[in-house]
């Protein structure tokens, strides 16, 4: 049985957990089978096979995070991860995600508004490990170098070089500075859902990548999106100012809110381009014209000024 | 010459010395090869002299701030010159970058 097919039925039997093992007419509608993650539905079950190397003791921190914050983030069913076929599986009720051929109607208010709510939570007494989000870039960027080790690219110099110009901490070589902050680790409008379905409150989903650390890191990928030309001024304008208006601690109340911002938009410019490269490798095709424009971005980098590698955030 | 739609007689007019037919019954016009072009040609014709541009009106709202790596978003333009603007179409790998890790 594989993992698929093992998690569609623990995830039946949790969903209907009366004895006996009635069948049902539900359907099962896989949302994600990727290397890291498979998530399988079932009626308003989701059921979650974290990544293989998923530390156990973490993961039970983060969902009890989770649980304790269900203003902001999707509260789980169980509160610890179950072993299944060598992975750790962990259920939630089902949320209606952003409309992906609508991104248009994406809910950047409420995303702000979410992420300015975790920020301003007192981080938990016991140890929850750091948020991830420089241990992510610096995994794309080594699956990156290890692609290029096959078959070198000549938009992977720039990409290495604004990589190397980072501070430390911005690539998960040394502890993230300034005030920890309660962060999700990984913030994109996939991480979005409505719950209960369909005009329930929008919550944060995903709690892999959730913990302490810089919380700029959370406003970043919108940030170098709009840095880099891709996302119209007008929605990071939206997206920011609710940031500001819930209070969000990332950045300053007003004025220019770049010095804050600076390292991690280019941390997560230099990610996507690396995600991006390697994945133009694996198919053998050329950059297409958004990449293009990450890998661009990357080139503008200069090494980062001397101020900012100090005393961060500003 | 019977109209291909509601086949109706079509009858032939000059506008500027291009003939055109025109359907008696649904008022649809059939072109020959060219005629669409000669048309287009007298009409841009016939809208000149053009009045000179005004000048680009400054924004409503300054841009946002961005960083020196920021693309060059251009005066005016707006950014967002690979996503358009809110409402238009969305590059698809664009689309895709805003739901991915």
């Amino acid at each position: 049985m594989n993992l698929l097919t093992a998690l569609t039925a623990q995830l039946t039997a949790t969903a209907h957990p009366q004895p006996g093992g009635a069948t049902c007419a539900c359907a099962n509608t896989p949302l994600a089978d990727r290397p890291d993650a498979t998530v399988v539905r079932h009626a308003d079950t989701v059921a979650k096979a974290h990544a293989p190397d998923t530390d156990p003791a973490e993961l039970t921190l983060r969902l009890a995070t989770a649980a304790r914050l269900p203003d902001v983030l999707l509260a789980p069913l169980t509160p610890t991860p179950a072993p299944l076929h060598h992975r750790l599986v962990t259920f939630w009720p089902y949320g209606a995600p952003v409309d992906p051929d609508d991104p248009d109607a994406a809910p950047w208010e409420a995303a702000a508004t979410l992420l300015a709510r975790l920020h301003r939570t007192p981080a938990p007494d016991h140890s929850l490990p750091p948020m991830r989000g420089p241990a992510k870039a610096a995994h794309a960027v080594h699956r990156l170098r290890t692609t290029l080790s096959a078959a070198p690219h000549p938009a992977a110099p720039p990409v290495l070089r604004a990589w190397r110009a980072l501070p430390a901490w911005a690539r998960a070589e040394a502890p993230m500075p300034g005030t920890p902050a309660l962060c999700h680790g990984d913030l994109h409008l996939g991480q979005l859902v409505r719950h209960p379905t369909p005009d329930g409150p929008w919550r944060l989903i995903d709690v892999d990548d959730l913990g302490v650390g810089v919380p700029a890191w959370d406003l970043a990928r919108p940030a170098a999106w709009y840095a880099c030309g891709l996302l119209p001024p007008d929605e990071w304008t939206r997206f920011l100012t609710a940031y500001r208006e819930a209070g969000g601690p990332a950045v300053p109340a007003d004025g220019d809110p770049w010095p804050a911002l600076d390292v991690p938009a280019r941390a997560l410019t230099v990610q996507t381009a690396a995600r991006a490269l390697t994945k133009a490798l694996a198919a053998d095709r050329p950059l297409d014209e958004v990449e293009q424009a990450l890998v661009e971005a990357c080139a503008r980098m200069n090494p980062v000024p001397h101020q900012l590698t100090h005393g961060f955030p500003a | 010459m019977q109209c291909p739609k509601c086949h109706a007689p079509m009858h032939t007019y000059n506008r500027n010395g291009v003939q055109i037919e025109q359907c008696s019954g649904c008022r649809g016009i059939f072109l020959d090869y060219g005629e669409l072009e000669a048309l287009t040609q007298l009409e841009s014709q016939w809208a000149k002299p053009v009045p000179p541009a005004p000048p680009a009106a400054p924004q409503a709202y300054p841009a946002p701030p961005a960083p020196a790596w920021g693309a060059p978003h251009g005066g005016g333009h707006g950014g967002g010159h690979y996503g358009g603007h809110g409402g238009h179409h969305r590059h698809k790998s664009f689309g895709h970058m805003l739901f991915s890790s």
